[in-house]
């Protein structure tokens, strides 16, 4: 037992500077929001400048023409780009996602073991690995063997760039529902991969759709895999098998061109990824999480009544 | 055998219509290296009642988990021992676990409602993820244990509303509900009401005394008052022994062990 001679001892240990710990709560306030300003201002400033150089570039027809032959008046469009960098994130998607996911699910519900931890370091050293090694090994193993460069081998490659991002959010946001969940649904005597698949998944939704859209983020924007798998192209789509065309490449070749319209349209195609992936973002986000927006509305609303 | 029946106070060779729904038979049960019940045995009658009561960590909540096979589930557990529910031993290799889940449903310390499911959807599920398509059946379902449920009345309206917006009292009566919806056989709750205020608990006990014409129900509860209010046969768990068994009247009234007279009085806990 503490007797009250020493409670008196213990109160003296503690300080009660109220103006300083004010001072100090303030500071730290002041400390977290400089830094949120440094972290935002680089991206207030990439959008601008991104926007104010390329914003003479964008048109109707840059949006939807083939680019014009190199040094020729006729500058052309991104058409194929855009389109190609869809196809890209559809069908890397397609590969990527499913395997992903269930990936993510065996690291999660299955994986507590040696295998698990084995599968765990390697696909966090996949995530680190540098893209344009994906692109080599995609080169080597697809291009290569089926003589050509084509849309298959581009999907292929930013599939597994997508991969670990996508396995690992999965795992981690299906760890934050509670065990309480699974229990319920194990003894009503659901089979234990319908509980995952219902119970806890849909549970886990809003994380595993914030890792999926980062993978597509990421992949949006991936240059090194493609040279060596889709080669580029200023035709619009001819078949899966055949080389197309994607935003970070035309970005890339424009903005090496000499020709000052040409580094324009550049910014111009950067600018229209920049609104092609946000826009991925806010469409995916309003389609899965729509019910948690609305209850979110509620409880604003629950708020302000009270 | 000669240990269960001195445990077991209860007129085994009496009678005939004497029913027991499930009976546990030398449980011993441990996880991550923690004995948690040691040689537990003891017979639950059907359409009654029975309390486990007893301090904290005495081994209440294993036991119960080791009746529908969920103690199983936890990391290291390991578990010897039979229960038999109407003569067929649950543990047999010859059983899927799933099937008996599914006639002992089980109701938890904190309810725990489907957070993404309306409030329709949690007691439906665990008949539409057991192939259960009707969807004449399923609202029949829903609609007659939201009411054994004593729930009906507050959220016939609101079927639709998530789970979660309702009060913890009735959330925990919504997995009352669903854990009904299986249509189970015999029904383990763990400390039902001990998340819940006075009013609440109060229609969780009315329900069981409800329930209990049909099911049979054994529920762990740190409430020795809970125990009187609707049990009518109480075990005493001590450290993992099952120390006395017997009608809740008896156990309270006229212990015959020192520790559960003790427990009982109040003088530990």
């Amino acid at each position: 037992m503490i007797t009250v001679e020493q409670r008196a001892e213990f109160r003296k240990h503690f300080r009660y500077n109220v103006g300083r710990r004010l001072v100090l709560d303030k500071v730290v306030k002041c400390i977290v929001f400089l830094c949120v300003v440094v972290a935002v201002v680089p991206l207030v400033a990439i959008l601008v400048n991104v926007f104010s150089n390329g914003a003479a570039a964008l048109s109707w027809n840059f949006l939807t023409e083939i680019p014009g032959a190199v040094g020729s008046n006729d500058l052309g469009g991104i058409g194929p780009a855009i389109q190609g960098t869809l196809v890209l994130i559809g069908l890397s998607s397609l590969i990527g996602v499913p395997v992903g996911v269930m990936g993510g699910i065996f690291l999660s519900e299955y994986g507590n073991n040696k295998y698990g931890r084995t599968v765990r370091f390697f696909n966090d050293v996949l995530a680190e690995f540098p893209t344009i090694v994906i692109g080599v090994f995609t080169f080597i193993l697809i291009v290569l063997t089926v003589g050509g460069f084509s849309v298959w081998a581009g999907s292929f490659a930013l599939s597994i760039v997508m991969l670990p991002i996508v396995m690992r959010t999965t795992e981690e946001s299906l760890k934050l529902v509670p065990v309480t969940y699974r229990e319920a649904g194990y003894a009503l005597g659901i089979r234990r991969w319908r509980v995952v698949f219902t119970i806890v998944l849909s549970g886990a939704k809003s994380g595993l759709v914030t890792g999926i859209l980062l993978s597509v983020a990421r992949i949006a924007g991936e240059t090194a895999p493609l040279v060596f798998t889709i080669l580029g192209s200023s035709q619009f789509i001819q078949g899966l098998d055949g080389p197309i065309d994607a935003l970070p490449l035309r970005i890339w070749r424009l903005s090496s061109l000499p020709y000052d319209s040409s580094v324009t349209q550049g910014w111009g195609a950067a600018f229209v990824l920049i609104i092609l992936v946000l826009s991925i973002n806010i469409g995916v986000r309003y389609l899965f999480l729509r019910r948690k927006g609305q209850t979110l509305l509620k409880f604003k609303r629950l708020g302000s009544m009270s | 055998m000669m240990e269960t029946m001195t445990k077991t106070p209860l007129k085994d060779n009496s009678t005939e219509d004497v029913k027991y729904k499930l009976v546990a038979e030398n449980i011993s049960a441990s996880y991550d290296g923690i004995i948690a019940v040691k040689n537990v045995s003891m017979k639950f009658r059907d359409k009654a009642v029975t309390a486990l009561i007893g301090p904290s960590g005495c081994g209440k909540t294993t036991f119960l988990r080791c009746l529908n096979r969920m103690h199983e589930l936890t990391k290291n557990a390991t578990l010897t021992g039979r229960v038999l529910l109407d003569g067929e031993d649950l543990y047999s290799n010859k059983v899927d676990p799933i099937i008996n889940r599914r006639k002992i449903g089980m109701v938890f310390q904190k309810p725990n409602p489907f957070p993404t499911m309306s409030i329709y959807d949690n007691v439906a599920c665990g008949l539409k993820l057991n192939g259960v398509k009707d969807k004449k059946i399923i609202d029949e379902v829903v609609e007659g244990c939201l009411k054994m449920a004593s729930l009906w009345n507050e959220v016939k309206g609101d079927l639709k509303k998530p789970g979660m917006s309702l009060s913890g009292g009735q959330q925990q009566r919504l997995c009352i509900a669903r854990a009904l919806a299986i249509q189970p056989e015999v029904l383990l709750m763990d400390e039902p009401a001990s998340a819940l205020d006075p009013i609440a608990t109060q229609k969780i006990e009315e329900m069981i005394q409800e329930l209990k014409k049909e099911y049979t129900i054994i529920i762990v509860t740190h409430n020795m008052q809970q125990a009187t209010r609707i049990s009518d046969y109480t075990g005493f768990m001590y450290l993992g022994d099952l120390v006395e068994f017997g009608e809740t009247k008896q156990i309270f009234e006229n212990p015959r062990n020192e520790i559960t007279a003790k427990y009982v009085q109040g003088q530990f806990g």
